[in-house]
């Protein structure tokens, strides 16, 4: 039952895309063009690698809203690294993107643990901590694309069997996070842990370390997407991927995740990501102005949300109607 | 979140209830604190008309914070108010455009912000959606709509009776904005301490599922709780757009941060059931006062946030590491 729920869930996401393709196609068909769709994908990695983690956090309960943040903190430290030593190899940067990021990702995971601090209020916090540190560590000042080394640049853009390194991360990391979350003791902790919390305690698993472990992960792809993100754009500043955290819970959200934690798959994080990463390529194909993007996703959560609560609903019996909305 | 999982207590144990007496007082002596240590810092801090200008720094959120307050103390959150100040400052924006007088910017304010209310206020007691996420959806709806429409243009030529609101004076240094405080402080004192609708916003949010079977009308109140945050909302925007004089689409961008971290530091609990209105003012007068004075040592605006991030998440961490050290 459950199963079917989830499946369909993913099957209207996919209807969804198609259709949106569809129409999109029908006015303008050079946009399903392979080539541009490979484009629209990669482009889209960056959110696919954060929605992947921010679904791992919303299925403990919590909700990481630094995500955007670690990402351009992280991203200015390598810039800035690159400009120092730029001879320094490119797994030196991408193990140090990764690490500053679970770094960080740890911060916020130690806080909900240890600390029992509600999540949206420590992410709200280092999410400005962690902007406020860009300002300070930069002086407010860019890495522009002449001070970056050319390895630094080509890393995301070099080719491999047509498709770019960006899109192959994003690639892997779905078939990883997929692999981890259904076939690992610590992938069932976290749908435990936010399914159920008392009963997750009662069978041994450690609620608060699994949500660190949540957050940690979180943060890691953070990290390693702000590496992705500058070389990417050739630019590093202060407000990189500002407000980019809603995009990714509205990833999330579309992709079937409840908020209410316990429910949600890598796939229907991926889906999200393409359904918004889709919106997002076509407004300009369409000759919307961009500046629809913003209402358009907030249109998007507020939609996804109803229908994931209309789903979730008829999993059980509801024995007093108001009460079970009053909770 | 149901209310089993959240631990709470049904009714606030009387050490608890200590600990809040003497969280506002230990509020006060920072508040005290921070006032003789800018007094020491600048030469420029003890003057009646510069004191008078920090007021603006805590106002217009302010008056959000108390609203946000029984919102939070009731268990649900509100985090696209600065989106509805960006709404209803666009369409006062906009009805000054086709020649709309002063009055009619007033009530266009209003309205606005308590639609936006509303559409949060049914979304979540009419369909049962959590606010967390519905308000993370109308945070960028609102702004979103206010970028359509302004895109990278700006709305100005308020009228100058207009401006009055932001930047007149009632007597001497009191400013109209201070005054409007003091009076919303006073209201919603009464309304969240004083009757039988503040109780039930302590009840809803120690424990919903009681208050529903004490005859408490849960899902109204919470409506009415998210109409009040959205005319708080319409409030600020009319105070902040008469006293910048214009309406950007960005305008009070990171407020809704602002105003939950004023809310967390005057003692309110996140988790719903517990907290003060007397907190939230001293709490608003300590933002103000930290902002206003690193203001004066020319701090940029950035690193105020990452003192205002380190304040929301420290004046949670610290009384939970106390009372770690002490039960060790």
């Amino acid at each position: 039952m459950m199963k079917r729920l989830i499946t369909s869930r993913e099957a209207l996401l996919v209807g969804a895309i198609a259709l949106l393709l569809a129409l999109i196609s029908s006015r303008f068909p050079a946009f399903i063009a392979p080539a541009n769709l490979v484009n629209v994908f990669n482009d889209t990695s960056p959110l696919i690698l954060l929605a992947i983690g921010q679904m791992i956090v919303i299925l403990t309960k919590c909700i990481d809203l630094s995500v955007a943040a670690n990402l351009a903190l992280t991203g200015m430290v390598v810039s800035m690294i690159n400009v120092a030593v730029p001879g320094l190899p490119i797994l030196f940067i991408l193990v140090i993107a990764v690490g500053l990021g679970t770094l960080l990702g740890m911060v916020n995971g130690i806080l909900v643990w240890k600390l029992a601090i509600p999540p949206i209020v420590v992410t709200l916090g280092t999410m400005t901590i962690f902007r406020g540190m860009i300002f300070l560590i930069s002086d407010g000042k860019w890495v522009n694309s002449h001070e970056m080394s050319p390895a630094f640049k080509a890393f995301p853009r070099t080719e491999l069997l047509g498709l770019p390194v960006l899109s192959w991360i994003a690639i892997t990391a779905v078939i990883l996070f997929t692999v981890v979350m259904t076939r690992t003791t610590l992938g069932r902790a976290f749908y435990a842990a936010g399914g159920n919390p008392h009963a997750a305690t009662y069978a041994g698993i450690n609620v608060g370390k699994t949500q660190f472990w949540a957050f940690t992960i979180s943060g890691a792809l953070a990290g390693l997407a702000g590496y992705l993100w500058v070389s990417r754009f050739a630019v590093a500043y202060v407000d990189i991927a500002g407000g980019f955290e809603l995009d990714v819970v509205a990833a999330c959200v579309i992709g079937g995740v409840s908020i209410m934690g316990g429910i949600g798959t890598v796939v229907g994080a991926l889906l999200g990501a393409l359904f918004l990463g889709i919106i997002k390529n076509a407004l300009p194909v369409v000759d919307i102005s961009p500046f629809w993007q913003l209402a358009i996703s907030g249109g998007a959560i507020i939609v996804a949300v109803a229908l994931n609560a209309q789903a979730n609903r008829k999993k059980g019996r509801i024995i007093l109607k108001q009460a079970e909305q009053a909770t | 979140m149901s209310a089993t999982d959240r631990m709470i207590p049904d009714r606030l144990r009387s050490p608890l209830e200590q600990r809040l007496k003497s969280w506002e007082t230990l509020l006060l002596a920072v508040a005290i604190a921070i006032f003789v240590a800018n007094s020491f810092a600048s030469p420029y801090f003890l003057n009646a008309w510069n004191l008078s200008d920090a007021t603006f720094n805590f106002t217009e959120k302010a008056m959000i914070a108390f609203a946000m307050a029984l919102l939070i103390i009731s268990g649900e959150i509100d985090l696209s108010v600065a989106s509805i100040i960006a709404l209803a400052s666009t369409a006062m924006g906009a009805a000054v455009q086709i020649g709309v007088g002063t009055p009619g910017l007033l009530l266009i304010g209003l309205s606005v912000g308590l639609l936006c209310g509303a559409f949060n206020g049914v979304l979540v007691t009419r369909f049962g959606l959590p606010s967390i996420v519905v308000t993370i959806g109308t945070m960028s709806l609102f702004r979103g709509i206010s970028f359509i429409v302004l895109g990278d243009q700006s709305y100005k030529g308020y009228p100058a009776s207009f401006s009055w609101f932001g930047q007149g004076y009632v007597w001497w240094v009191i400013s109209f904005e201070f005054v409007l405080f003091a009076i919303i402080a006073l209201l919603y004192g009464v309304l969240l301490h004083k009757t039988n609708f503040g109780r039930a916003v302590y009840a809803i949010g120690n424990n919903p599922t009681g208050a529903l079977f004490s005859g408490i009308r849960v899902q109204r109140i919470k409506f009415i709780l998210f109409l009040l945050t959205g005319l708080m909302s319409g409030i600020a925007a009319i105070c902040l757009t008469a006293r910048l004089g214009s309406t950007r689409p960005s305008i009070a961008t990171g407020w809704e941060l602002e105003v939950v971290t004023m809310v967390v530091l005057g003692g309110v609990s996140i988790l719903g059931g517990s907290g003060t209105i007397v907190g939230v003012v001293i709490a608003a007068f300590v933002m103000g006062l930290v902002t206003f004075g690193l203001g004066l040592l020319n701090v940029p605006g950035i690193v105020m946030s990452i003192v205002i991030g380190a304040l929301l998440i420290g004046v949670i961490a610290l009384p939970r590491l106390w009372s770690m050290g002490r039960s060790r």
